[in-house]
């Protein structure tokens, strides 16, 4: 075999999978992952763990899966990671751990996302858990948000002895991995309710539909249910729009709204919430959330476009979504952007106009400026447009928290070294303080806020 | 889950249940609303918070079936309970959170028509608690689809019932008693009006004349009612509110009715093929082409 490439993975066929919800990825059988195991060079000064966020000891989980000792392995990630059968599939390991492969100067990355997804889902077919505390301290932390970060953080508490309770404002705990991620790219029952049920089994209680700061507020909890601590991990779900004319026409979504009737409330199994399907669909933006709506729309059965108003390199999406969204068809308008959304005489959208754009002198984020080139609009014909422009945290906790700073952009303010808030005993981590970012990163919060808690309390 | 105590037939189409929801009746104001969602495959269906009962813990919804959620929940009966029950959301009416002693300067006067009267009645009752009479305008159809009116009158000051076709209280509409009240020399410092949207835009349009500043509650389609999915949105003046976490209160005034109107139909074509599904079940088979039954 040629050590300079990677073991390649068997995927769905792009023109059968554009057509269900099945994931798309099958994964390493166990020749494959023992095979790719073994073009780790297991580094003395691994690269690859300092470029994970919650530093899972790589070098080390691969050397057992060489040895074909799976379990060692699961255990190895489960140091580190609450969360493996979704970061596996999810994390974007081509700018973090895979990115610092040494195999990758000259050759491919060691597959490492696709090994650690081999690993977990192992343990879930053999049913190997993680193990829960010996001993409880008996001390009470209340997480808020069942999402990454707060499912992480409650992991890890948890298995130092806390007595955890996760609050949940949505009928399932997930929340982006259920509502956001659509089940192609994330299988909800093997995968998610899995790793939750995981979490469940280190002791965690998760109470669903209670909203902070609606159904009972941070100092109720402290000061009534005897919370010593808080870990805030409520993610950003805020949809952002445009502000261009029509955007409140029948059949103009936030990307939120789209994938959440599809994701949450399974509209795609024909659950009783209805989706706007579309047979013309057009997708504004370029990150993970566009690329997953539009692979969604596609597989509901509509002709997809994705509007991007930068260049394919500024892309903000995963470069596997990027490359799978093309294999299943979506036709991607670069350098353009909506003017306005056309409506007919009903008041259901009719069209998109965009106008051509050219990259100018770098912004402030260090990408080319997009500046519009005079007189080059067209229409887009559309009976859908889904707005996916990123999304802000939910105001509804800060509002209501005494003490709790939030900044210009109502995201929390919290010390990134252990979570710390301005308030005493409150911690927060994930999209809630850094505005909409990665599952991983939020999980490395969730980790660093756990230390924060157990040094607060331990004082 | 959350278990039905009371489950209540008030006319040939509203219902009534009292439920057991603690941490939403603990909280929860006049103005407010809950999610409920019958079982794993149901929608979340918003509904304002119509009675509350915080040594009971108990809540009491009003509904009017209008799609396979809700008529689903029509099914169910004391000692069931639905799965999920979440609240209170939104924000509570401004005339319990203003100041008390401010409010009782001001003449007010509500507006209900048909299953929007459940709405109206917590907010009469807590002004009613609290030493302020309100009057109270109730319109519906027709004498079956009054509801509530007992409740009603033990807490409004005046309580004038109007029916659309005469066959119980004045005869008209709810537009025509605002504009009979004023020319009888009434006057009112503030109107709210809830009830079906196009009711509450002629209310709108009458109070306008007027000049009573009006409130309105909003319910427009909603999927999360957390502010998560913007599909509540709604045109007020020149800026974009969610009916969630904005509202859903608003100044009447300035709410584009006529684009809320035609965002509430948005989903008409496919919940009347889940309702199909849900009454006709296997028999349904499609072939007629408008029913989906054929996929």
């Amino acid at each position: 075999m040629d050590m300079m490439k990677r073991v390649p993975i068997t995927e769905q066929d792009a023109k059968v999978r554009a057509t269900n919800f099945d994931e798309v990825c099958l994964g390493y059988t166990e020749e494959e992952a023992v095979e790719e195991a073994g073009r780790c060079l297991n580094c003395k000064n691994p690269m690859c763990v300092s470029g994970c966020p919650v530093s899972i000891n790589i070098p080390a989980f691969i050397e057992q899966v060489k040895n074909r000792n799976f379990e060692k392995a699961y255990e190895i990630i489960s140091e580190s990671s609450a969360l493996p059968a979704v970061c596996g599939r999810v994390c974007p390991q081509e700018s973090q751990c895979e990115g610092k492969c040494i195999r990758g100067v000259k050759g491919e990355a060691v597959a490492i996302g696709k090994l650690e997804r081999f690993v977990a889902d192992w343990a879930s077919e053999h049913g190997v858990k993680p193990q829960p505390a010996k001993e409880k301290n008996g001390k009470k932390v209340a997480v808020i948000g069942s999402g990454p970060a707060g499912l992480t953080c409650a992991g890890d508490l948890a298995r130092i002895g806390y007595d955890v309770t996760i609050f949940e404002a949505l009928h399932e705990a997930g929340g982006v991995l259920v509502y956001g991620i659509p089940e192609f790219r994330l299988p909800k029952e093997k995968v998610v309710a899995k790793e939750v049920e995981n979490v469940k089994s280190l002791g965690v209680k998760i109470e669903k539909n209670v909203i902070i700061g609606k159904s009972v507020t941070i100092d109720e909890l402290m000061e009534e249910e005897g919370f010593e601590a808080v870990f805030i991990g409520s993610g950003a779900g805020l949809p952002k729009f445009m502000g261009i004319p029509g955007e409140n026409a029948n059949g103009v979504f936030s990307a939120n709204e789209y994938l959440t009737r599809n994701n949450l409330m399974k509209a795609f199994k024909q659950y009783e919430t209805p989706i706007h399907a579309g047979q013309k669909v057009v997708v504004v933006g370029g990150g993970n959330v566009a690329m997953d709506a539009a692979r969604t729309a596609l597989r509901l059965g509509a002709d997809v476009h994705i509007v991007y108003r930068r260049s394919e390199a500024e892309l903000p999406a995963r470069v596997e979504e990027v490359h799978h969204a093309k294999e299943e068809g979506v036709v991607f308008n670069l350098l353009t952007n909506p003017t306005e959304i056309l409506v007919n005489e009903d008041g259901w959208v009719k069209g998109i106009r965009v106008i051509k754009m050219e990259l100018g002198e770098p912004d402030a984020s260090g990408r080319r400026r997009p500046v519009e080139v005079p007189g080059s609009e067209f229409e887009i014909e559309a009976d859908t447009v889904i707005m996916s422009l990123g999304t802000s945290p939910n105001p509804l906790i800060t509002s209501t928290t005494e003490g709790l700073e939030a900044n210009k952009k109502k995201c929390i303010v919290a010390d990134e070294a252990n979570g710390q808030t301005s308030k005493a005993g409150v911690f927060a981590g994930g999209d809630a303080v850094t505005g909409a970012a990665t599952v991983i990163l939020a999980m490395g919060a969730g980790k660093a806020a756990a230390k924060g808690i157990h040094e607060y309390l331990s004082k | 889950m959350y278990s039905i105590l009371k489950a209540e037939k008030l006319n040939e189409n509203i219902y009534l249940m009292v439920v057991k929801a603690p941490r939403v009746a603990k909280h929860c104001l006049p103005g407010q609303f809950l999610i409920v969602k019958t079982d794993e495959e149901g929608e979340r269906i918003p509904l304002t918070i119509c009675d509350y009962d915080r040594q009971q813990e108990t809540v009491t919804i009003v509904f009017q079936p209008v799609g396979a959620s809700t008529e689903a929940m029509t099914a169910l009966k004391a000692g069931d309970s639905f799965m999920d029950v979440v609240g209170p959301l939104g924000n509570p009416s401004e005339l319990v959170t203003d100041d008390v002693e401010e409010t009782k300067k001001k003449k007010i006067l509500f507006v209900a028509g048909g299953v929007g009267t459940a709405p109206v009645y917590p907010q009469v009752k807590w002004l009613h608690e609290h030493g302020i009479d309100a009057d109270v305008i109730v319109g519906a159809k027709t004498k079956d689809l009054i509801i509530l009116e007992k409740e009603m009158e033990a807490v409004a000051g005046n309580l004038y019932i109007t029916t659309d076709d005469g066959s119980y209280g004045r005869s008209g509409m709810v537009t025509k008693v605002i504009e009979d009240l004023v020319a009888e020399g009434k006057q009112y410092d503030v109107c709210v009006s809830i009830g079906p949207m196009i009711m509450m835009k002629f209310c709108c349009l009458t109070t306008k004349k007027f000049n009573i500043p009006t409130i309105v509650s909003m319910n427009p389609i909603m999927v999360d009612g957390t502010g998560m999915c913007g599909a509540c949105r709604l045109s007020v003046g020149d800026e974009i509110k969610f009916a969630c976490v904005d509202g859903p209160e608003f100044d009447g005034h300035l709410i584009n009715f006529d684009e809320a109107m035609k965002r509430q139909q948005m989903y008409k074509t496919e919940e009347g093929r889940a309702l199909l599904r849900l009454r006709e079940g296997k028999t349904h088979h499609g072939g007629c082409g408008n029913c989906g039954g054929d996929n």
